[in-house]
């Protein structure tokens, strides 16, 4: 294997970037959709309150919990994602 | 033989088969046969890219069995399946433009390729290759059993008669096209599957007198079927939640996924895919399960949890409507099989074969290859489906979760971790599969371990197992 130089690719240091990023939205996810079940869900089932028909634990959890992740992830691409070539000679080109 | 419902589905096949004949004409004019033929050129736009990873995502058990268990259990199981709203925007963006960028540079067809340029070992090829194809193999083959199963429910066909016309839709269709005649029939299925869903959602509704009403029946039936706990109170916390390794993050190591990371054009259908993915992911998986809820108090008493469906849509729906919708069942599991066939023939053809039997093929020669094993391939898993072994059934209950725990770290640390060498992804895979099958076995008799689905514990060792000896070997840090 040919010795390669200690030079990391400006792309690859986004790309990374971005990894964190899905992390951090797949935590989020699961802090969402987890406190919304279970802190109203645990309560007896007489006690639910309902909200457009479903109860509210599932309301916020899973209807509104996807919703907001749609949110972010569009909130993410616009905002935070770069646009980078692929190919090597395209950016040897630029 | 219900006519009304079979004509929409039959017109579902033959434009599928256009499809097929579309893509093959224009593979005709590309150069390199095997990117074409596997990856579609590395050519797919963002709707292409989401349709096709939600279709091939979404198989039986997302229109079948899922809905089926929702039916039962009630809304503590539309919030696992909720889990799965993540694979729309975590696998692209995890794996995302690195993974795009070193496959290119690495010519990497397969996802086999990548880890071969990666970790240069022949070891790691080889096991990695064994794995896709005795693991996806018996997927394969299930879904197979399954479409057969659906088609025989509508048409009143004999198994051995829906299982060929499955049998044939199929490979047509991934002979003549190959991964561009998957993917774009990927997305039309994806689109069928997401405008079923919206349809028959509406139908059980209306069926059901309204939402308010159907929780009123439910708990009236049975209080628990709208907790989060599951009819008979046993869906705990921790196992729901340890389904986001299962269906949810551990998804990147899955190479029927992961392969599909590799084709997008650029960065810009990418991104548009990033979003498609997530708002179809969630509103199938959302909806869906919540079809199988709301059916409960409509058509009470089915036994066969992978009737639910198919009998919710001809009682609640006009039979040509429910020939649409019943389509996108069909239209899903025929977008996982066609998947994973391509992906099981090119790691026989690609990964063996040209790598270590035969480097020096000829264009000619690798297509007729390459178009052989696939139809081989396919006929055999027919010939097995028509009386699956027992072996089979018992491969496809590990095929999952073995996949993601073989694959998972020797993908995603050896593109972001500079210390990762053959030695732990050999550790990584050995232990993951070596841990994954005994630990399932337990859970199934003594109930599950620390409480948590079987997959769990062994993401956990097979990380350990790449890190401490990727450490302990040669510390030699690697650079793209």
């Amino acid at each position: 294997m040919p010795k390669r130089e200690e030079k990391t690719d400006w792309r690859f240091n986004l790309g990374r970037k971005e990894a964190l990023i899905g992390c951090a939205l797949a935590v989020f996810n699961i802090i969402w959709w987890y406190g919304f079940a279970y802190t109203l869900g645990s309560k007896p089932p007489e006690e639910y309150t309902y909200i457009l028909g479903f109860p509210a634990w599932f309301f916020f959890s899973c209807v509104v919990g996807f919703v907001v992740m749609v949110v972010l992830v569009i909130l993410v691409v616009k905002l935070v994602l770069v646009e980078v070539p692929f190919d090597d000679e395209e950016v040897e080109r630029e | 033989m219900n006519w009304q419902v079979l004509v929409p589905l039959l017109a579902l096949l033959a434009f599928i088969f256009l499809i097929g004949i579309w893509s093959n004409r224009k593979m005709q004019q590309s150069s390199s046969f095997l990117t074409d033929y596997f990856l579609g050129s590395r050519e797919l736009g963002g709707l292409v890219l989401a349709m096709t990873m939600a279709a091939t995502y979404g198989s039986a058990s997302s229109f079948l069995g899922g809905p089926g268990a929702a039916y039962s259990i009630g809304l503590g199981w539309v919030l696992l399946a909720m889990t799965q709203v993540a694979t729309g925007y975590f696998v692209l963006l995890v794996l995302g433009k690195k993974f795009a960028i070193v496959t290119r540079k690495f010519k990497a067809v397969t996802l086999i390729d990548f880890l071969k340029e990666r970790y240069e070992s022949k070891p790691v090829v080889l096991l990695s290759a064994f794995s896709i194809v005795i693991f996806l193999f018996s997927a394969m083959a299930a879904q197979w059993i399954g479409g057969a199963h659906l088609i025989q429910s509508i048409t009143g066909l004999s198994y051995l008669g829906a299982l060929f016309i499955f049998a044939i839709a199929v490979l047509i269709y991934v002979i003549i096209g190959g991964f561009r005649a998957v993917a774009v029939t990927d997305a039309t299925q994806g689109i069928i599957m997401f405008v079923g869903t919206l349809v028959l959602l509406i139908g059980v509704i209306i069926a059901g007198g309204g939402i308010p009403n159907i929780m009123a029946d439910l708990v009236a039936e049975n209080p628990n079927l709208v907790t989060p706990y599951g009819h008979d109170g046993s869906l705990s916390a921790a196992y729901v939640t340890s389904f986001w390794i299962l269906v949810g993050v551990g998804v990147v190591g899955l190479p029927q996924v992961a392969v599909r990371a590799m084709s997008y054009r650029d960065a810009r259908s990418m991104h548009r895919a990033l979003i498609i993915g997530t708002i179809v992911v969630g509103f199938i998986m959302l909806n869906m399960h919540l079809i199988g809820v709301f059916a409960r108090p409509v058509l009470p008493g089915i036994e066969a949890a992978d009737q639910v469906i198919p009998l919710i849509a001809l009682e609640t729906l006009p039979p040509w409507v429910a020939g649409i919708v019943l389509a996108a069942p069909l239209a899903a599991m025929m977008s996982t099989v066609d998947s994973l066939l391509l992906l099981v023939s090119s790691s026989v053809v690609k990964d063996v074969y040209i790598n270590y039997m035969k480097p020096n093929a000829s264009y000619q020669h690798v297509k007729k290859v390459s178009i052989g094993v696939t139809a081989v391939i396919g006929v055999v898993v027919f010939l097995m489906a028509i009386d699956p072994p027992d072996l089979l059934i018992y491969l496809n209950l590990f095929a999952f979760g073995g996949l993601e725990a073989a694959f998972i770290w020797p993908i995603v640390l050896g593109l972001y971790w500079k210390y990762a060498n053959k030695h732990g992804a050999m550790a990584s895979m050995i232990v993951g599969i070596g841990t994954y099958i005994p630990i399932y076995q337990y859970n199934e008799t003594y109930g599950h371990l620390l409480g948590v689905h079987a997959v769990t514990i062994p993401v956990f060792l097979s990380l350990v197992a790449f890190i401490v000896f990727s450490l302990i070997n040669k510390r030699e840090p690697y650079y793209f």
